[in-house]
């Protein structure tokens, strides 16, 4: 085995690197976001909502991701949408990430304590202060080994959008193969630098959930 | 001040509260017995809506309850409720706990909720806990703070479901003694409770509910030493 090549092509892990964190924080960003909203939709009072919020959740965690992102980047095209590379990865990964977040979310929701939102609507809050002041805090401290699985699946699940032509880690790997005529090497770099971001984030979040916890 | 008319709960086709009516006035203990099951916690939980009656109208200081829910959040404000399960907010110290709702929905600034709240955890003997957070607590402390919390809201009545219930026996007469502390302020308070004796000193009348029906109600004398209705008879050949 011979790493000269990466003398060379250092910078490509680098750049891929960087390109795959961007799209996995903005996937698990909005799709956070977004998966609160879902979440609140499924455990909603109007069945209309409820049944909507389910049918999303069931159809994306029930199609391959990678089908997903060749309908958002090439399907879209047909209605005249035509979305930059980057932004179709962002909205690929959201759309999925949110629809498992929704279901992290409710089950975070629902383990607390139904005398919690009673005691706050007893003081006279409303619905959505009571959510927000006192039932979420506690559910994401619940949630958080959940939430960094999550964060975790999406950066590795990001390495799908090479597909469409975003030069992230992925990407970059295969140009370096093709560039040195090495099909292995790249690729083992290109796995230990997936790990190294992958671990770094289960400590940090390891030390987060202590931290928590110690309070 | 508390008006109820017509009071009917039913779940499915199980009649908890078969047409409740009555009037609590202002500065009046009243104690609610009765067996288990018999809806006396399904009828306190109503006064606020913490349950939504199925029908009838309940009437606080010439607001109804039983209409909009804007109005219900202001309504609340105005009535403090302790809980058998404490339900203190885990994630926030005790100092925390009874000033957030000021705060929150008075807009009172943090130095003035939090003198208000330290005065209040000195009444209930615990002012030392101010920043501990609850699952340090025992039991009885829990439900202290949490009636200082309910308090510190300056309700005009309070309404506390089997306060001692859930209370190692040890602990029960610390937290009756906060609640005959605040009788004696003055404070209308309505109590659902299995502790007779409690009753009978505090209460200034007795509401015996069976079956989800008042059945009988009177001073603690008339109710405690001269029951009328059979059923009253039997639940206190239980209890006392």
């Amino acid at each position: 085995m011979d790493f000269g090549f990466l003398s060379e092509y250092w910078s490509y892990f680098l750049k891929g690197a960087w390109l795959t964190l961007q799209l996995s924080f903005f996937g698990v960003l909005f799709g956070t976001l977004l998966g609160v909203g879902f979440a609140l939709l499924r455990i909603s009072k109007i069945g209309i909502l409820r049944f909507l919020a389910s049918v999303y959740i069931e159809v994306i965690r029930g199609t391959p991701m990678l089908v997903q992102i060749v309908i958002i980047y090439y399907g879209l095209t047909n209605f005249g949408i035509n979305l930059p590379g980057f932004t179709s990865g962002v909205i690929a990964l959201t759309i999925n990430s949110a629809a498992y977040m929704a279901e992290v979310f409710r089950a975070g929701i629902n383990a607390i304590d139904k005398g919690q939102n009673e005691a706050a609507r007893s003081l006279g809050m409303t619905h959505g202060m009571s959510l927000r002041l006192i039932v979420l805090p506690q559910a994401f401290r619940n949630m958080l080994p959940a939430i960094g699985n999550e964060f975790i699946v999406i950066i590795k699940d990001s390495s799908l959008v090479s597909t469409i032509g975003i030069a992230e880690l992925m990407y970059n790997t295969n140009t370096v193969s093709s560039l040195t005529f090495k099909p292995l090497e790249p690729l083992l770099v290109s796995a230990a630098v997936y790990f190294v971001m992958t671990f770094t984030l289960s400590r940090l979040l390891g030390l987060l959930e202590r931290k928590l916890n110690n309070q | 001040m508390i008006h109820v008319q017509g009071l009917h709960k039913s779940y499915g086709k199980h009649e908890i509260l078969k047409g409740i009516d009555t009037e609590i006035s202002k500065g009046e203990v009243v104690v609610v017995i009765g067996p288990s099951g018999s809806g006396k916690s399904t009828f306190l939980r109503c006064l606020n809506r913490m349950e939504e009656p199925t029908s009838g109208e309940i009437w606080f200081e010439k607001q109804l309850v039983t209409g909009k829910q804007r109005d219900l959040n202001q309504i609340r404000q105005r009535m403090g409720m302790v809980f058998q399960q404490f339900n203190l907010f885990p994630h926030m110290t005790v100092l925390e706990n009874v000033t957030l709702a000021p705060r929150k929905l008075k807009k009172l600034g943090k130095e003035q909720a939090e003198a208000q709240a330290l005065s209040l955890l000195a009444s209930v003997g615990l002012a030392d806990k101010r920043d501990t957070y609850p699952a340090k607590l025992s039991g009885g402390q829990k439900q202290r703070i949490a009636i200082a919390r309910a308090l510190a809201m300056q309700p005009s009545v309070m309404l506390f479901d089997e306060p001692t219930s859930a209370l190692d026996p040890e602990m029960v007469g610390e937290v009756l003694d906060v609640m005959k502390k605040l009788a004696a302020q003055g404070m209308t308070m309505v109590i659902v409770t299995h502790e007779m004796g409690f009753a009978r000193e505090v209460g200034d009348r007795v509401l015996f509910i069976d079956q989800g029906q008042i059945i009988e109600e009177g001073t603690p004398e008339e109710v405690f030493d001269h029951p009328k209705q059979p059923r009253t008879k039997l639940f206190l050949s239980k209890v006392l």
